[in-house]
């Protein structure tokens, strides 16, 4: 791919981060934070592809712990978003539309 | 290797992308509202799968040994360190998981430039047989279009990894969240970054694959480490959100730089989307705290600054746990203004069960959110969620500050910058312009809190000097738990 096509994906994609994540309420900056968080865990898909062509132990070695950080990245930046939604969702069961509560 | 025979030509993967970020931008979108935000996250971990399971089945994919092993150990560790952490440990959590996706960015930026050696090694020992048989020079370069992005992703990878770990380690409290710093810290970071920029432009032009030098590549990844410790180490611990969010915003952006050098649109397209809502994040953040940037990266909190107020001691008036249940009892509304103190002292579910009790007696109780209490925003809703506080009882800022006037008690828990006049008064105070719960506006007000030191800032509060004002000192959640004990007997 050739890097003009390569720098229109990044600035188109950049215009819809700005899009879609301007709306979203105070109440939700920590786990919106930690789940954007978790999604550039993708950088796990480049230790993936770098530890194939590695020629040595010591690459090998330096792939593997980047993919281990990612995959933890990923892992825990998922869980730990999850964890904080349960508590809005549990809520809910007990009392139905909670969301109108700022007036 | 033997995926890679289902999809020859690799659209399949390509597809498989453009799939897994659709995922991501709609998970993101459900993100923005409190019923759908759990979905969001569970569609883009869907994404994430599908991202990887794609990668997995592209040309090239080799070492599986590595790459599972790799995959089972860090989801093993991901898993137990989210089943494990406290909700009030949050921050520290979310900067820990960004510094190790900076970590893995600079990594792969590491083997990326290593395999290019390799690559030139590979042709010095052609160029030898070349020459024995007469042959012609070869000679390969790395396009600048690749290098350029490499180090990159290199460079700022490194400094979120290490700045991270630094934001990490102080909201631990594992080193002093005071500002420190060098004499001259300025001086020394600027050097750095412009050392670490003619390193970049000197490998940048030594690009022949024969001309690479890992030493100086090595040297940047370790200046860009000192760099990224020496930016975040003098600030103070109240600015750490705004810098763990810029650093948010930083690794999306090394991701995106990765994702070019390895021509990955996964990549370039979710590590901007990151980059881009890092930025919002972090401007609103900044603007919540009246703070701009280059501000808080620069200026910090700096050593104790005393607001211009005067040294000596002041006088304040001091009660116990018993006289605050009686001033709450006989109130008609109370509002509290839960901070990190409350977080720290696990004391949300005792505050639930003291506004439980209040309720029982016919006050009405109310909770004032400052919209970064906690260390981000948001963060307090979330906690007092946990403790199945109603919803429709926080109230946000602007919501309540108009109010509070008419209210008989404002309970301050283990708040204090949040709800420091000088914000609004003193000019020289170096809170001055941040918005804040007024909470000595309310009838009386009761401040609990360990002691009488400044808040998290440095910052002295005149509201715990003012006449309506009675301090209860000691842990928040025992406080409490009292307050809520002698309720009972009343």
């Amino acid at each position: 791919m050739d890097l003009v096509t390569e720098i229109t994906i990044l600035v188109l994609a950049a215009f819809v981060g700005f899009e879609v994540i301007s709306k979203v309420p105070a109440t939700l900056h920590t786990p919106l934070m930690s789940q954007t968080n978790a999604i550039h865990g993708i950088v796990v898909l480049g230790g993936l592809i770098v530890v194939g062509y590695s020629t040595s132990t010591f690459s090998d070695v330096i792939g593997f712990i980047a993919i281990v950080f990612g995959t933890i990245n990923v892992v825990g930046g998922f869980m730990v978003t999850d964890r904080m939604l349960e508590m809005f969702g549990g809520k809910k069961k007990k009392k139905p539309e909670p969301e109108e509560g700022s007036k | 290797m033997a995926l890679a025979a289902l999809d020859p030509g690799g659209s399949v993967v390509g597809l498989l992308y453009i799939l897994a970020f659709s995922l991501f931008i709609y998970g993101i979108k459900l993100g923005t509202h409190p019923t759908t935000a759990r979905r969001g996250n569970g569609i883009a971990a869907i994404g994430m799968a599908v991202a990887v399971a794609a990668t997995l089945a592209q040309k090239g994919i080799g070492n599986w040994w590595l790459i599972v092993g790799g995959i089972v150990l860090g989801s093993l560790i991901g898993a137990f360190a989210s089943k494990r952490v406290k909700m009030t440990e949050m921050p520290q959590m979310v900067a820990l998981y960004n510094g190790l996706g900076g970590g893995a960015i600079a990594l792969i930026a590491w083997s990326e430039y290593r395999h290019w050696v390799h690559q030139g090694d590979e042709i010095g020992k052609l160029q030898n047989v070349s020459d024995a048989l007469g042959g012609p020079v070869l000679s390969a370069s790395i396009p600048l279009e690749v290098m350029i992005p490499t180090l990159l992703a290199m460079i700022v990878g490194s400094i979120s990894f290490w700045g991270s770990n630094v934001a990490f380690a102080k909201l631990q409290e594992l080193i002093p969240s005071q500002p420190m710093g060098l004499p001259g810290q300025k001086i020394i970071n600027g050097v750095l970054l412009a050392v670490l920029i003619a390193g970049a432009v000197f490998l940048g032009f030594n690009n022949e694959l024969a001309d690479l030098n890992q030493p100086v590549f090595i040297g940047m990844l370790v200046l860009a480490a000192v760099l990224g410790t020496m930016v975040v180490m003098p600030i103070g611990g109240a600015d750490m959100p705004v810098v763990i969010s810029l650093l948010n915003a930083f690794t999306g952006l090394s991701a995106a730089a990765a994702g070019i050098a390895l021509d990955n649109t996964a990549l370039i397209v979710a590590g901007t989307l990151v980059g881009s809502s890092g930025t919002i994040l972090t401007l609103e953040m900044a603007t919540a705290m009246n703070r701009s940037i280059p501000n808080i990266l620069f200026a910090g909190f700096g050593s104790p600054v005393t607001g211009g107020g005067s040294q000596e001691e002041r006088p304040y008036q001091s009660m116990g746990a018993q006289d605050a249940a009686i001033q709450l009892a006989y109130a008609d509304s109370v509002v509290i203004v839960p901070g990190y103190g409350l977080a720290v002292a696990q004391a949300q579910h005792a505050v639930r069960e003291m506004a439980d009790e209040l309720e029982k007696r016919g006050v009405r109780v109310e909770y004032a959110i400052h919209p970064v209490a906690g260390r981000m925003p948001g963060h307090m809703n979330v906690l007092l969620a946990e403790a199945d506080v109603p919803y429709e009882k926080l109230r946000e800022m602007d919501d309540i500050n108009p109010e509070l006037p008419q209210t008989d008690v404002c309970v301050v828990i283990g708040a204090n910058d949040v709800t420091n006049p000088a914000a609004k008064t003193d000019e020289s105070s170096p809170i001055f312009g941040m918005p804040i719960i007024e909470a000595g506006e309310a009838q009386q007000c009761l401040v609990l809190k360990r002691s009488m030191s400044p808040g998290f800032a440095g910052i002295d509060n005149d509201l715990f000097y003012d006449p309506k004002t009675s301090m209860v000192f000691g842990d928040a959640k025992k406080i409490v738990s009292e307050i809520v004990s002698e309720l009972g007997t009343l």
